[in-house]
């Protein structure tokens, strides 16, 4: 009988749960969570201020999940220590729990920078959570001017979800656009534009020199005043755990593509692990909820005794504001092809005869076909490109390619 | 416009309230009737282009269409008729001969419908056929005289080739190029599972279809396209085409834009070229020219397959079939004047031929008169509609029966008359791949087969009414058949009596 | 399990598997009430070019990589068949960001929906199989190949 410990109790703890339990039926798994909340899903939170969404709907799993996965969560708990010698798990509330196999699913924490004079904002929040996010609606009326640090995905998603609830909004960032980390500036600016039109004010290439009370002095020289900051500067992996027993980390827990840390019998997956971006070609976090649950997952197949490895992934971004959305995916290297209109903007990165990445924006139809473009590396010469570049259709596929997909006679 | 202006004959009745512009009936036209107006934001629709095949109708989700006949007609004349004035505006506009397809529409009598079958009662019981066995199987091909023997005192088997067919109806040649792969693909799946023949007609034999050649007979006709040593072998039987009841005494023309891909490589003529089938067969002038091609026939196969010869009904053709009956031939099959055509000028197809009730009376009397009537087989064709219209041939003397108008009513044809454009909505009458894919022969070859067995199911119970549990022992049984409204020239070459004589 | 699976080479492109699904997920009984004068939103989308035409709904994946990228947990699969619990989706677009089938699309609300082969509706088998003229959409058992 093995004996499974799984650290966090986020969406990739529920794909090794769910992994796990595909394999095993029956030994014993426990759930260290520091949240008092069963899994939900952090994207959500934005949803949830805007009122997409209520803290029922949020559920990730069905309110029985735990109990017929055969689970133990142990909620508002912290994991202090792994004692790799004796294989136990030190937990603050003084409890060992001794695994066979664990699985780090600590996700990532908001990394906040040493602004000067931030310890005289009385309201700042951070926009993680879904506590964050309560105390964040408890802390907003429709007289609030917010400022929002930071307009990266977590930022901006903030932003969206409580412009309607709040007098202003106002978003600034050290960088020269909007979601610097997935847009090249033209498609940045399509967005900003769009949320400006929404009523989101921004400061870009410019930061915050220092907080006095309630107003942000900006490098800039502009003064900002708000009632309410929130810091959404970025997020940095949760691998202590692993790092103070030797295991290899980097910006995240190394893993291989069975998510195995260099530690035997630990695994790791999600935000706070560090696998291969199959289009970049080399290891790097993906803090992205598909690539949590399926690293989680794989992480929970191979912790019961299976097999299998997750070398699928690729960064891919599906983000919408105020009804434009846009999709992202793999690299942005090789020759570009363009179609811009003046709601829309879609590019395709192409090189060595495959798709790389591709930028999307209001024109998202069908858009897994590219997206699966890249993750299977599909020669372009095998496919009609003239046309799929235009529409993304399977219909472009050779005939064999299309009759697997289809399963049989196309 | 003008003179040359002919009033579209149908007009396309759109319901709005119905219509939820779903585009069906655009994408479905390949006449191109129907179009979206985006400007008036709703459906709109050139009637002249409409040929009524009804596809349209067929597709439409919510019946919003219905095709009408026009009520813009000419001044009322029963000598000089609409049809008949327009043919003239045609002719008078193009100086063309003027091309039909499908088989004769003019209303010439039916014979068939003026034949009534007999039922038992009381003194001899009719048979239920869902109780009692009933026998459809017919063998076709030359029978013996009489039951011989070998020196040892044992029965001769040694028969002459004969063909099986489970019920007396086979399927008539229509051959690949004036119908789609798809339709043969139909034909054949369903004649092998039925346990009858289909008909290449001139057209050759895909090589696709080499598989079904114990249910195929293999035409040779007066272009003798696509005829080779394997074609002839791949068959059951060898039918000589002498003529066709559409279009008796002329030839066979399939213009080049159908001779494409397949279709060229099967008739074994290059791609473009017309298809021209010459009216007589070059080398046969005679009886006695015809029997070296059948004793060529059977030379090239080693006698292994029954020989065929078809001829139309023409007013002579009691003579024609006494002579094909001495030619070596094992059966002969006669064509009567309203069978079906891909394309024919409609002048012969409306006016040369006789009907195929009287010339099946008269050929059956006129074999049997010369004692040679078990030299041959008799299989007759030309609009044989029903179950019924099969009895009464057997019972008028046939051996079986040629369907083709039915079957590709099965697979889909609407009748619209104009499978000489090439532009079959139905995918049944046309080369064009578009069009070509619409037939399923899985819907084909299971409708086919659904209307075989049908028949078969009426062709027993009528059996059984009559007491008769055997199709071979009605075969020339006219004391079945009686005539109502006929005079009695008319029941005297039927050879059979007056209803209530 | 039983599946929707495509016959290219009998598919018309007529298009109307996309008004039966529309139809048959209306809720109504009347098709001309349920689409006259609207625009559709079909689960079930023709695929054409150059000549080709096949109609494309949810496979069913075996490892439906849309439920495991589901940032809301509103897809799931249950007895092989991938359903979505409009309630809870947010509108996020990652499933189409992923389907590599192009199956997923929004309904006129922005909240997404995809084939569930009719169990849902009262339609009692796929209207898209039962309306196909031609039997180019077939509802079958072929063996797990996805």
């Amino acid at each position: 009988m093995k004996q499974y410990v799984i650290v966090g109790n986020g969406v990739a703890a529920a794909g090794c749960i769910e992994g796990i339990r595909g394999v095993d039926p029956n030994s014993p798994i426990t759930v260290i969570s520091e949240e008092e909340h069963a899994v939900y899903c952090r994207p959500l939170i934005s949803y949830y201020l805007e009122g997409k969404t209520d803290l029922d709907r949020m559920q990730y799993r069905p309110q029985d999940f735990y109990e017929k996965m055969k689970c133990r969560v142990m909620y508002g708990r912290k994991a202090l220590h792994i004692r790799h010698d004796v294989q136990e798990v030190e937990v603050d509330d003084g409890t060992r729990l001794p695994y066979t196999e664990l699985c780090l699913a600590t996700g990532s924490a908001p990394f906040v920078p040493p602004f000067s004079g931030l310890d005289t904002v009385a309201e700042k929040y951070s926009f993680m959570t879904l506590d964050d996010a309560l105390a964040l609606e408890r802390g907003i009326d429709p007289t609030s001017r917010v400022l929002i640090v930071g307009a990266g995905l977590i930022g901006l998603k903030c932003a969206e979800g409580i412009v309607e609830r709040v007098a202003s909004v106002t978003v600034c960032d050290l960088a020269d656009r909007v979601l610097s980390s997935i847009l090249d500036a033209e498609c940045a600016a399509l967005m900003q534009q769009h949320l400006e039109q929404h009523g989101i004010t921004f400061y870009l290439n410019d930061s915050v020199d220092r907080f006095e009370g309630h107003t942000a002095h900006m490098k800039s020289g502009a003064r900002v005043s708000f009632d309410v900051l929130v810091l959404a500067v970025g997020v940095r992996a949760n691998t202590v755990l692993l790092k103070e027993i030797g295991g290899e980390v980097d910006r995240g827990i190394v893993v291989d593509e069975r998510m195995k840390t260099s530690v035997p019998g630990i695994y790791a997956a999600g935000d706070c692990a560090e696998g291969l971006d199959i289009a970049l070609g080399q290891k790097r976090v993906l803090a992205i909820l598909p690539n949590g649950y399926m690293q989680g997952y794989t992480a929970g197949i191979n912790m019961a005794g299976g097999s299998v490895v997750f070398d699928k992934a690729i960064p891919m971004n599906s983000i919408g504001f105020f009804g434009l959305h846009a999709m992202t995916a793999g690299v942005y290297e090789g020759e570009v092809y363009e179609e811009k209109t003046e709601t829309s903007l879609k590019r395709l990165f192409t090189k060595d005869d495959l798709l790389k990445g591709f930028i999307l924006i209001g024109c998202d139809e069908r858009a897994g076909i590219y997206t699966s473009l890249i993750r299977e590396k599909i020669p372009l010469s095998s496919v009609n490109f003239e046309i799929l570049k235009i529409s993304a259709t399977t219909a472009a596929f050779s005939p064999e390619i299309r009759s697997k997909k289809f399963g049989g006679v196309v | 416009m003008g003179v040359e202006f002919i009033y579209p004959e149908f007009e396309v009745i759109r319901n709005e309230a119905r219509c939820i512009t779903c585009r069906v009936c655009e994408r479905q036209c390949a006449n191109e009737v129907h179009s979206f107006s985006e400007a008036r934001g709703m459906m709109i629709s050139d009637e002249s282009k409409c040929v009524n095949c009804q596809r349209c109708v067929s597709l439409c989700p919510t019946r919003a269409l219905k095709i009408v006949k026009s009520d813009c007609v000419l001044r009322e004349n029963a000598n000089w008729q609409n049809d008949t004035i327009r043919e003239i505006y045609k002719q008078a506009s193009s100086g063309g001969v003027l091309l039909s397809s499908m088989g004769n529409p003019k209303p010439l009598p039916v014979y068939w419908d003026k034949i009534l079958i007999n039922a038992s009662q009381v003194t001899n019981p009719p048979i239920d056929p869902l109780r009692e066995p009933m026998e459809t199987r017919v063998y076709l091909g030359k029978k013996p005289e009489k039951i011989q023997r070998t020196a040892d005192g044992n029965l001769n088997c040694d028969l002459p080739p004969q063909i099986e067919l489970s019920m007396p109806v086979m399927f008539s040649a229509m051959s690949y190029g004036s119908i789609s792969y798809n339709a043969h693909a139909s034909l054949a799946r369903a004649a092998s599972t039925l346990g009858i023949l289909y008909n290449t007609g001139e057209g050759g034999l895909h090589e696709d279809f080499y598989r079904y050649g114990s249910h195929t007979i293999v035409q040779v006709a007066s272009g003798r396209f696509g005829v080779h040593e394997d074609y002839l072998e791949a068959g059951a039987a060898i039918e000589i085409k002498m003529g066709q009841g559409a279009k008796p005494g002329i030839g066979g023309h399939l213009p080049g834009a159908k001779i494409v891909g397949d279709v060229s490589r099967t008739r074994m003529i290059p791609e473009g070229t017309d298809a021209i089938s010459p009216a007589p067969h070059h080398d046969i002038y005679s009886i006695e020219d015809l029997r070296q091609l059948v004793y060529s026939l059977k030379e090239a196969t080693a006698y292994q397959k029954p020989v065929i010869v078809k001829v139309a009904a023409v007013h002579n053709i009691a003579a024609i079939a006494s002579g094909i009956a001495r030619s070596g031939a094992d059966i002969i099959a006669i064509d009567g004047f309203r069978g079906g055509t891909g394309a024919a000028p409609t002048r012969i197809r409306d006016n040369v031929g006789i009907p195929i009730e009287l010339a099946l009376a008269a050929v059956d009397q006129r074999l049997r008169d010369e004692g040679i009537r078990n030299n041959i087989s008799l299989v007759v064709g030309g609009s044989i509609r029903c179950a019924s219209d099969v009895v009464k041939a057997i019972a008028l003397g046939a051996d079986a029966c040629y369907i083709a108008t039915a079957a590709v009513l099965a697979l889909g044809c609407h009748l619209c008359r104009t499978c000489h454009t090439g532009k079959c909505n139905w995918g049944i009458a046309t080369q064009q791949p578009d069009l070509v894919k619409r037939l399923n022969p899985d819907i084909g070859s299971e409708r086919l087969i659904n209307l075989m067995t049908a028949w078969r199911h009426e062709i027993m119970e009528l059996m059984g009414g009559m007491g008769i549990n055997s199709i071979e022992a009605l075969r020339g049984n006219r004391l079945m058949l009686r005539g109502v409204g006929l005079n009695e020239k008319e029941l005297e070459i039927l050879g059979i009596s007056h209803a209530g004589e | 399990m039983k599946r929707v699976y495509v016959n290219e080479a009998w598919c018309l492109g007529c298009h109307l598997c996309e008004y039966n699904c529309a139809f048959a997920n209306s809720g109504l009984d009347d098709m001309v009430l349920a689409l006259k004068g609207r625009p559709i939103y079909p689960r079930i989308h023709v695929e054409e070019a150059d000549k080709i035409t096949y109609a494309v709904s949810c496979r069913h994946c075996e490892d439906p990589i849309c439920v495991k990228s589901c940032i809301a947990g509103a897809l799931s699969k249950e007895d092989g068949v991938i359903r979505i619990d409009q309630e809870k989706c947010v509108g996020c677009f990652t499933c189409v960001l992923v389907c590599p089938y192009g199956a997923l699309a929004p309904n006129k609300d922005g909240v997404m929906q995809k084939c569930e082969l009719c169990l849902q509706n009262t339609c009692g088998e796929p209207a898209c199989v039962k309306g196909c003229p031609n039997k180019a959409i077939v509802y079958e058992e072929r063996g797990e190949a996805l």
